[in-house]
């Protein structure tokens, strides 16, 4: 069997490798190299070093969305995954018409970016026209909205997959701690948390990863504005690259910090998190 | 181990063969008389393109592909378009500033028909070596739009600052025609006198592209220029003139602007909330589509935008172009013939003329127009019977305005102010150093 699996190995990884290669990994290099280049279009480009890198800091631009990206994410992640950790425990509990609940909570996240962004727009809009104000009246109100949409687009994922860790947990450890006399917070923190880690895990990757990707949502519930001040890293990357004339190349290396950036945040937190992974 | 290689061979040969499926099929017919991609920048008339494709193919053999981008993302799309084997062959540009975006991929037009038969030859985009890369298909203008049946009841209330709205030639009249409508809006059954000024992100382009272009002009005229590196905006007063007289006499609070978007304003115009919006010809099918709209072709008609910059009693509307076609110097020598058959085609048969003009709606600039062949749409014929009327019109200069980070930058301060976040010096000076910032980074 093993004999077999060695010799057809080749065989069946081609076609992924294949396609991985074609659909991954050549972008990737060709968006490595064009960070270095002039261009217009992807064919004609031009080397011209790291000239693109430096410009790509010539303008306040970057820094600002950076240190809003991290504001925003900071508090998204935290808001998140404490919001859907609550309610993965509450409907983990004999209720009725959990499997509704659960539904109706995954429901927001099969919506797009994009549509959703529009909707919470007339949404927030609608509220601060009873106080004579608009979302881009200042920063504040488009930094929270933002909040208040990505969270109620992200925590019905995120509560799904606590919910599969929270069943994973072994009843017999549950039952060893309740006749060992631990109260049912003490259960929770001790015993429950440290088993579900795996899931911890995913969720903070996944919050991570996605807060600071954050893309459609800002485009179209403030669309950066006011004067910019609410531009996440991925809206101005993509505004340097279309909205600036010759500017493709900055955008490119813009979007390869953006990659490093993201890449190195989410590798130290997989790090952490799976240290304090346990074993049942 | 024989096995091995025959194995990974033979999954070669399948991923091959079947990648190459994929792309083959579309490639096979490049016969000698060549084909037509066309990138249709408007969405709005995305059909009659389609119609004109299938028309031109059934007359003349040829076979047309006409893709629409959607609002807004032109360039993003011909940008990914271009690079494929199947690139477009035709497309447009707008202006200087596109043409340096696009240089690499503009033939040069000089000796093309369509070119030869521009009737102005000025209007064209020439390059530093005077070649022709973009000519024109359609002229625009653009300024405050009125509905003559509320400016008439308007006439016709008692103490009335003036009784026609020929009278309206500068911009202290208007000031006092507006406000005094204001005041009797109830009268008048309108929430106000100006639509929307709508400021949404992305939907501030009647300002800081239209609106703007005026005092630039002024000021390039003022020193003698087509363009400049570092603008004073002297004639920041005239602007601000006409911004805060929208702002004040308005169907919409300044502070709820943020939320208004073009559609908004048209809407409001189209359903009588209020008389006047600045707009171009163009909004004449927008208008015309709302439902419930009560605005009648007969009753509509454009006004110049006074800011009271000297001389205006004289000036006409704003007109120009942001509408140049482009062939594609890297498709194929037939594709090139191909297209620029088709071009010449449109502005020259009956056909191709009758879309053009009925259909499409441009006032296109070629002398194989005759005198009848004019658009029938209102703000079209009331554009030209401004233009034919002697008044000086305002070219279009906005096509120099450095990139769209240096309008998004105008607009949002614009949004400030109109919100009282920001003070009118603030608005300034975003303009003067966004202006001189993005013009720089245009000559690196």
């Amino acid at each position: 069997m093993e004999k077999t699996m060695k010799k057809y190995f080749p065989l069946f990884v081609l076609p992924t490798l294949v396609a991985f290669l074609i659909a991954f990994v050549v972008p990737f290099v060709m968006g490595v190299y064009l960070s270095f280049c002039e261009f217009t279009t992807v064919t004609n480009a031009r080397f011209v070093g790291t000239a693109n890198y430096i410009k790509a800091f010539s303008n306040q631009d970057f820094l600002r969305a950076l240190i809003f990206t991290v504001l925003f994410a900071g508090v998204a992640i935290v808001t998140i995954n404490v919001f859907g950790f609550l309610l993965a425990l509450m409907l983990t509990q004999k209720l009725p018409g959990r499997n509704l609940f659960r539904t109706v909570f995954f429901m927001p996240n099969l919506i797009g970016g994009i549509v959703l962004g529009y909707i919470w727009q007339s949404m927030i809009n609608g509220v601060l026209s009873g106080f004579g104000m608009t979302m881009l009246m200042d920063a504040k109100y488009g930094y929270w909205g933002l909040i208040i949409l990505m969270n109620w687009q992200m925590i019905g994922y995120i509560m799904v997959i606590y919910i599969a860790g929270l069943q994973n947990v072994s009843t017999d450890v549950l039952e060893a701690a309740k006749i060992d006399g631990a109260n049912k917070l003490r259960t929770l923190f001790r015993v429950t948390i440290p088993m579900m880690m795996p899931s911890i895990t995913i969720c903070l990757f996944l919050t991570i990863s996605n807060s600071f990707k954050m893309f459609d949502q800002n485009l179209a519930l403030t669309g950066g504005g006011p004067s910019g001040k609410t531009t996440m890293l991925a809206l101005d990357i993509y505004k340097t690259f279309y909205d600036k004339v010759g500017f493709e190349g900055v955008g490119q290396a813009k979007a390869v910090l953006f990659f490093l950036i993201v890449a190195g945040i989410a590798m130290v937190q997989l790090v952490l998190t799976r240290h304090k992974e346990v074993e049942s | 181990m024989k096995k091995r290689l025959l194995g990974t061979l033979l999954s070669m040969v399948l991923a091959i063969s079947a990648l190459a499926g994929c792309g083959s099929a579309e490639n096979q017919e490049d016969s000698d008389t060549g084909s037509v991609y066309y990138m249709n920048f408007k969405p709005e008339v995305a059909e009659v393109w389609e119609e004109i494709a299938e028309v031109y193919e059934q007359e003349t053999g040829v076979k047309v592909k006409v893709v629409t981008a959607a609002g807004g993302n032109y360039e993003s799309t011909l940008k990914s378009e271009i690079v494929k084997s199947d690139a477009p062959t035709l497309f447009q540009i707008n202006g200087p500033i596109g043409y340096q975006a696009w240089k690499d991929y503009c033939a040069d037009l000089s000796d093309t028909q369509f070119y030869q038969a521009l009737s102005d030859k000025e209007l064209a985009i020439k390059g530093e070596d005077g070649g022709v890369y973009g000519v024109p298909y359609t002229m625009e203008g653009y300024g405050i739009i009125y509905n003559l049946e509320i400016m008439n009841r308007y006439f016709a209330t008692t103490g009335a600052v003036v009784g026609s709205i020929e009278e309206i030639n500068n911009f202290a009249t208007l000031k006092a025609v507006v406000e005094d409508m204001q005041s009797k809006k109830e009268e008048l059954g309108i929430r106000g006198v100006f639509a929307a000024t709508s400021l949404l992100p992305s939907e501030e382009w009647r300002w800081h592209t239209h609106l703007a272009n005026l005092p630039v002009y002024a000021e390039y005229q003022a020193n003698g220029v087509t363009d400049m590196q570092e603008i004073n905006f002297a004639f920041q007063k005239n602007f601000k003139n006409i911004f805060d007289l929208y702002l004040q006499n308005s169907t919409t609070e300044p502070k709820m602007l943020g939320s208004k978007g073009v559609n908004d304003s048209m809407a409001e115009f189209a359903l009588g909330q209020c008389a006047m919006v600045q707009n171009g010809n163009w909004a004449w099918g927008q208008i015309a589509e709302v439902s419930g709209n009560v605005v009648k072709a007969e009753n509509i008609g454009f006004l110049p935008i006074y800011m009271g910059l000297e001389g205006e009693e004289n000036q006409g509307l704003s007109v120009g172009t942001e509408n140049y076609f482009c062939i594609n110097s890297q498709a194929s020598e037939a594709d090139r013939k191909a297209s620029a058959d088709f071009v010449y085609w449109l502005i020259s048969s009956p056909t191709g003329k009758d879309y053009m003009v009925n259909k499409l709606g441009n006032v296109a600039p070629f002398t194989t127009f005759t005198e009848e062949e004019k658009p029938a749409d209102p703000l079209a014929k009331s554009m030209l019977k401004i233009m034919e009327s002697g008044k000086v019109s305002i070219p279009w200069i906005f096509t120099t305005f450095p990139s769209q980070t240096f309008k998004d930058a105008f607009g949002g301060a614009l949004l400030e102010y109109a919100q009282g976040t920001m003070d009118w010096n603030g608005v300034v000076s975003v303009v003067q150093e966004q202006w001189k910032a993005e013009k720089a980074l245009l000559n690196q």
